[in-house]
């Protein structure tokens, strides 16, 4: 045997890895941008019911973080962004995409504003080389992949707010959805956002990630008695999935990486209209997205109630029950604990959206496979969406 | 004066089921609750101060998912939270643990008995085969053997269908089933006794049985064919308590502009040319409906609020003879700490969820030989739940709180009438048998609530306390249930219906028989079915 030990082909470790390395009885990892990522630590859907029912952590290290400094950050930005980014105030969140000139998502990810000339962008996948794309003509702005640097872990769950407060971050309950509010931890800066990707109340916290060990174990001891517990990429996908939000590899195929005509997406088509703000200056996807509001989607995103319990993955969708005409195609599905629906999102030919819907499901039972043809009802609202999500002062469960 | 289209005698939640799904279908609807609180037996209560006892029902696997979903409870505010792992003891300590793994729950079971670890697979195989065909029952009304109408022999056809596609030889093992005892069922897979005893105790929860008694292999699989989101077998509690089950229920009633009125008890049924026709309530108010609609069990229905004379022959003895008989006391404790028990592992994941105290085969008989001679069982079998441990909203943060479920506690003692001191001294004996199992236990306690079936009749209007509205016997299931004859929920006075545990599927918090009845009623009434069917389990 040889002494080489594939260090650079292992997945390296989170900030956080010795304690997930601990909790993960079932050592049931998969990997995020090159780092050991949970697919569950005990079982996904019990802690997928921590998260609706106690409070869960989501280890948000691998995510990219790019810190965008200097006089001409805002206007890069904008440029970038089909939102309008001088609408951020200073300690806000916003939830943005960005699309190629063609008007197709590359990625949707957060920007937090935390000074005038200071913004955090995050985001699933690397996109440094589409940054410094999009920095071209700006002098005055330095983009810094601060991903390494920043330990982050969000926290959250009906529970998430009293283990905030129980670790001593006076006034926390008072954060309002999308702030970002900052805290002395052990003399350094923790940064706290009301943000999330469960549709449930929650926070996510950012800190140095020399720390990381130390904020794990002080939200965890906080967390000790409101029901804390890890949760991984499966409960993730359960969760997100009930709020409505959408992932890419299932909802979209990032624009720069889609080799077929038109397999990549719109906001448009991804119901993020709302997303799009014409009447700010120039930026990128600007002409072709236009032409797509007056044209109108191709396909639109819908929530699906589907009727039976068989979830209704990678299934075609019908305008009729004899399932002659395909209209479309299921993009997440499952079976929705919270809600007690087959839930489903789907991308729906727009002209379809009127008539009926029919999904061709295909399922297992003992090796034979089955089939059947289920109604789907379009639904306006996410699966779940309770009051406390949005309640301000948070409750404490 | 205002005549409504129904009443719905009790507030329970098959009662609000019920009166949900007339109110769904249009009818002007109101339930009369004689307590100050709704929920009957699912119901939560704030008896000492920031902790809340699930003080009746506990725990839920059968809550029809069909109806949970067709109501929309989860934006009435239900969600129902699946807990993990169990632990089981023997008299002398020893434990066998239920882990939520597969792999793990086999490990454990090898510990003890290589036999029974592989013989498990086939228990589980079996028993989900007979629990998927009575489970393709629980929504739909029994048909009556005997008739020729279209309906009946549609339903009798459906029967037959799932009974043949089981297989012959599997047609005589699921009949033989039925008259089968626990202990006698379970010698067919296992050796080991702790590993019998942990299945057995299914078998005698609410029931005046023993492990031994012929017909508790289907007790047995009453408490094993519920599920969670599918899992069969897995056991939920509802964030907020069982009460918050019954909540919902109330407020999707609620919001089909049905009215509940609370603190109005009724003394009788209103009965004029052989029709119900209306309740007189305990204060003498008189309200009139199209239909009257019982909760209450079927003793209960008959003998008490129905005045004999208005009865056609036979049916006050019928009720009166209803086997009805209280087993089963309550113990809730609040505690300061979550209580750290005896040869278990400190695994989060199975020591904070089911405690069987089930102590052996004999320990159990014996118990229920103290029930036959009129007393509470010395050394009774406990089921132990913390729900606290798995839900924020019912105790302060630390905090715990305790259900114990004890079989086996009669109704009425052999010495004479239930009293405060006999209560307590049932209540000390079952925290005295606790602490055997958690050192330590006494000096956590807080506050107790103890509840005998004298408490659970007299607050809850159970006869004899019995938790299931009459006992789950083949004699007084499906067809049967709760007298032959009269399992279409209605009952022999016109108008007159029946929608509680009482009737076909009988007990447990599954709103299913409130949804059955409410489906015959409708038809009755000649309006458009409200109620779902269960499709989640005919693929």
């Amino acid at each position: 045997m040889s002494d080489y030990d594939f260090s650079s082909e292992r997945p390296k470790p989170s900030h956080f890895q010795e304690r997930q390395d601990e909790l993960n009885i079932h050592n049931a990892w998969s990997s995020w941008n090159g780092y050991k990522f949970a697919e569950y630590f005990y079982d996904a859907e019990y802690e997928y019911f921590c998260v609706r029912n106690t409070c869960g952590t989501y280890d948000i290290c691998p995510m990219q973080k790019y810190l965008i400094k200097g006089r001409d950050a805002e206007r890069m930005l904008n440029r970038m962004v089909t939102r309008d980014v001088t609408k951020i105030r200073t300690n806000r969140v916003s939830y943005v995409v960005w699309c190629n000139d063609e008007g197709r998502l590359i990625d949707d990810g957060t920007i937090f504003k935390l000074a005038d000339d200071q913004f955090m962008l995050n985001c699933g996948s690397p996109c440094s080389a589409w940054l410094d794309k999009s920095a071209f003509g700006f002098p005055n702005v330095t983009i810094t992949d601060k991903s390494d640097e920043i330990a982050a872990l969000a926290l959250q769950g009906p529970t998430s707010c009293a283990v905030l407060k129980r670790m001593g971050l006076t006034g926390i309950e008072n954060a309002k959805p999308f702030s970002i509010n900052h805290f002395d931890f052990q003399g350094d800066r923790l940064m706290v956002s009301r943000t999330g990707f469960t549709g449930d109340l929650g926070y996510e916290l950012w800190i140095d990630h020399g720390l990381a060990i130390e904020l794990w174990d002080t939200v965890y001891e906080a967390g000790r008695d409101v029901g804390i517990h890890p949760y991984g990429d499966q409960a993730t996908n359960m969760l997100r999935l009930e709020a409505g939000f959408i992932m890419p590899g299932y909802e979209f195929n990032e624009a720069l990486k889609t080799v077929h005509f038109e397999h990549d997406q719109t906001p448009f088509e991804l119901n993020l209209g709302w997303l799009v703000d014409f009447k700010k200056p120039h930026f990128n996807g600007r002409r072709a997205l236009l032409k797509e509001q007056e044209r109108g989607p191709r396909y639109t995103l819908t929530k699906l109630d589907i009727e039976g319990n068989k979830p209704a993955e990678d299934s075609f969708l019908y305008s009729s029950k004899r399932c002659t005409d395909e209209i479309g195609y299921v993009t997440s599905g499952m079976w929705s604990p919270a809600a007690k629906a087959n839930i489903a999102l789907a991308m729906i030919e727009t002209e379809y959206l009127d008539g009926e819907i029919w999904s061709e499901i295909y399922y297992e039972k003992e090796l034979r496979q089955y089939s059947k043809v289920a109604r789907c009802t379009i639904q306006q609202e996410p699966f779940w969406s309770p009051a406390r999500t949005r309640a301000t002062p948070a409750a404490d469960y | 004066m205002k005549r409504y289209d129904a009443i719905v005698i009790g507030a329970g939640h098959n009662g609000l089921t019920n009166a949900a799904y007339l109110a769904k279908a249009g009818l002007d609807v109101l339930v009369v609750e004689k307590n100050d609180y709704i929920g009957g037996a699912a119901v939560s209560r704030e008896l000492h101060e920031g902790w809340t006892y699930s003080n009746c029902s506990y725990v839920c696997s059968l809550m029809r998912q069909a109806i949970h979903r067709d109501l929309d409870l989860s934006r009435h505010g239900l969600i129902l939270v699946p807990y993990l792992g169990s632990v089981n003891y023997d008299d002398d300590g020893n434990t066998l643990i239920a882990y939520n793994s597969e792999e793990a729950a086999y490990l454990e079971l090898k510990r003890h008995s290589k036999h029974d670890a592989d013989s498990m697979f086939r228990f589980q195989a079996d028993l989900t085969r007979y629990a998927r065909l009575i489970r393709k029952t629980l929504l739909r009304t029994p048909p009556d053997p005997t008739s020729f109408r279209t309906r009946d022999i549609h339903e009798l056809l459906f029967l037959a269908k799932q009974f043949w596609s089981l297989g012959e030889k599997e047609i005589y093992e699921y009949v033989r089933f039925f008259t089968l005892s626990a202990v006698d069922f379970l010698e067919d897979y296992f050796e080991n006794e702790l590993i019998k005893q942990s299945k057995a105790s299914s078998g005698i929860i609410g029931t005046a049985l023993g492990v031994y008694s012929p017909g508790s292999s289907y007790i047995l699989l009453h408490h094993v064919m519920g599920d969670v989101d599918g899992s069969i077998g897995a056991w939920g509690l509802a964030r907020g308590g069982m009460g918050a089950i019954s909540n919902a229920i109330a407020s999707a009633f609620q919001s089909f502009g049905g009215e509940i009125r609370t603190n109005a008890g009724v003394s009788q049924i209103l009965v004029e040319g052989g029709k119900a026709v209306g309740v007189v309530l305990d204060n003498g108010d008189e309200i009139r409906a199209r239909v009257v609609v019982s909760n209450l069990d079927a003793k209960r229905t008959f003998t008490q609020i129905i005045d004999k004379n208005d009865l056609p022959l036979g049916i006050y003895e019928k009720a009166k003879n209803f086997k009805i008989r209280g087993s089963s006391g309550k113990v809730n404790i609040a505690l300061s700490g979550l209580p750290k028990f005896s040869n278990v592992p400190d695994n989060a994941y199975v020591n904070r969820g089911g405690l069987e105290l089930t102590g052996s085969l004999e320990t159990m008989e014996r118990a229920y030989d103290c029930w036959k001679r009129g007393r509470f069982s010395d050394d009774p079998y406990i089921e132990g739940v913390i729900p606290s441990a798995w839900d924020p909203t019912v105790a302060p943060p630390g905090k715990h709180w305790m259900s114990n479920f004890i079989q086996y506690c009669p109704a009425e003692l052999a010495d004479g009438p239930w009293t405060p001191e006999k209560r307590d001294l049932f209540g000390q004996t079952v925290i005295d048998k606790i602490a055997r199992y958690c050192p330590g236990f006494k000096d956590l306690i807080v506050h107790v609530e103890v509840r005998t079936p004298h408490e659970i009749e007299q607050e809850i209007g159970l006869t004899e306390g019995n938790i299931f509205q009459g006992e789950l016997t083949i004699d007084q299931l499906f067809f049967n249930r709760p007298f032959p004859g009269y399992a279409q929920y209605r009952m022999p006075l016109k108008h007159l219906y029946m929608c509680g545990s009482s009737t076909h599927p009988g007990g447990g918090v599954s709103s299913a028989c409130g949804a059955n009845a409410a489906r015959e009623i409708l038809i009755d009434l000649k309006r458009p079915n409200s109620v779902p069917a269960d499709d989640f389990y005919d693929e």
